[in-house]
């Protein structure tokens, strides 16, 4: 698992990635590059692939077809031409590498969000108690959550659950932090504090691939946007160009349209 | 009818301690053997997950007293001759795995799948995914079933007396026929019963209360 992190290779490298679900065929080709410290949010309606591709980067969804590489190395299978489906063991440390964010935060009921943060650092990086509470601290504080260390997830609002979600996910020093939805279950006035601690990370050129339907995020935090449609991706482009009033790409005018309408409802 | 009472007690604590000690075993033992077959009827491979499905719908389907008559005098046939103690615990245990495993794979399947998907995404191997997150979640929906199961156990172990098997009920009616008062026998015999099992209730729910902090 020899790494190539050349400045020219893209950290996220997809490509021509199939997924069918049953008879469904949800991915129908899929070539997508992310660089290293590039934000990049995937937009489009439900159905379209978004969470599925998502899913594929870190394996949680075995694909197919085509190859998924980060930092140069095969996601799920091996690079050799056997294309064998990786060991767990080295599944585990490939996710170890990308961090995931989730709709439904699925945080673990039974720990102290404390002990979520921890139970990677000890675990998979192998960091002594002392050292792992002391880093699971510092992001608990960035996320604004000192005080509530000792609480377990049910004792937390929804924002809060997402933002030790967050603080889970980049303890582990991950190359690319992976966004599922993170702001759809949330109570309209949380949704700030959450988008808040995701573009100060942003800021400090962590690498993020985001599936959203925050159009308002999307555009502020990426410096790229994905539009997939019925498993492809329609467009792609800097925000600018996405949202622009004369954009040429049908399904993503119209998809536009319908979302702000229902948006200023 | 205390006096009768009085006179059965010497008659009946051996038939007491052999119920308690058939019903410590197979709960025991059933639950090991049925969390690891339970366990692999959720993960494991179809070559495993087929013949533990296979095992647990058969044993669930049949008559726990046709089980034990199957062990008792069946397998004699096959040339496995065992004593009635050994048969009786072998055939309540057989019974008790089939309950287990079904408990284990109802428990493991209510922990949402996002749980596991969490596991994975910070890096943990399936083991570590299982014994820190899927696991103590999946006990606290395991033990309801479980406790009522051990009830059941203790209750069920009355059959064994029809394999002649020296229990509490086999004490009941052994002096019932020296003192033809059926009454005050199958009252204070129901009574042991009752005390062993509402003790059983009252340690399950303080054990279920321990684990009720964890909520979704």
């Amino acid at each position: 698992m020899a790494a190539s992190s050349s400045a020219t290779t893209p950290l996220l490298r997809v490509r021509a990635v199939q997924k069918s679900f049953g008879s469904t065929h949800v991915l129908r080709g899929i070539d997508l590059e992310v660089a290293r410290g590039e934000v990049v949010s995937i937009i489009g309606p439900s159905g379209s692939g978004k969470t599925t591709l998502l899913r594929c980067v870190n394996f949680l969804e075995p694909y197919d077809q085509g190859s998924i590489a980060i930092d140069g190395v095969e996601v799920g299978y091996r690079g050799d031409e056997t294309r064998k489906r990786r060991s767990e063991r080295d599944l585990a440390r490939m996710r170890a590498e990308t961090g995931m964010v989730f709709q439904l935060f699925n945080l673990f009921p039974h720990l102290t969000a404390l002990q979520n943060i921890t139970l990677g650092l000890t675990k998979v990086r192998g960091l002594g108690r002392a050292e792992a509470k002391d880093k699971a601290m510092h992001w608990l504080g960035r996320v604004g959550l000192t005080d509530k260390a000792d609480r377990l997830p049910s004792e937390l609002s929804g924002g809060q659950q997402q933002r030790v979600g967050i603080a889970r996910a980049v303890a582990m020093e991950p190359k690319i932090l992976l966004l599922d939805e993170i702001t759809s279950a949330l109570d309209p006035e949380l949704i700030g504090e959450v988008l808040d601690v995701v573009l100060s990370l942003a800021a400090e050129g962590m690498t993020m691939l985001t599936v959203t339907h925050e159009i308002g995020f999307a555009r502020d935090a990426s410096q790229r946007i994905v539009f997939m449609a019925e498993g492809t991706i329609s467009a792609e482009g800097p925000p600018a160009e996405i949202f622009s009033a004369n954009q040429s790409n049908e399904r993503l005018r119209s998809f536009l349209a319908r979302f702000s309408a229902a948006h200023r409802l | 009818m205390l006096d009768q009472i009085a006179y059965a007690i010497p008659f009946l604590l051996p038939g007491l301690l052999v119920t308690i000690e058939v019903s410590l075993i197979t709960v025991a033992v059933s639950t090991v053997i049925g969390i690891v077959l339970g366990v692999g009827l959720v993960y494991g491979p179809a070559a495993l997950r087929w013949p533990i499905r296979g095992f647990s719908d058969i044993i669930r389907g049949i008559p726990i007293l046709v089980l034990l008559f199957f062990v008792y005098y069946g397998l004699p046939l096959t040339g496995l001759n065992l004593q009635s103690f050994a048969a009786a615990v072998l055939g309540l245990t057989i019974f008790k795995v089939a309950q287990v495993i079904e408990y284990v794979r109802g428990a493991i399947e209510t922990v949402p799948r996002g749980q596991m998907d969490a596991a994975k995404a910070i890096g943990l191997p399936f083991h570590e995914r299982f014994f820190y997150v899927i696991a103590p979640q999946a006990v606290r929906r395991f033990l309801p079933p479980w406790l009522n199961g051990v009830t059941d156990a203790v209750k069920g172990s009355a059959l064994i007396s029809l394999l002649g098997v020296g229990d509490l009920l086999f004490g009941i009616q052994k002096v019932v026929a020296r003192t033809y008062d059926p009454l005050a026998l199958y009252c204070f015999g129901a009574l042991l019963y009752f005390v062993m099992n509402y003790a059983l209730s009252i340690a399950s729910r303080a054990l279920e209360r321990r684990f009720s902090y964890i909520r979704e």
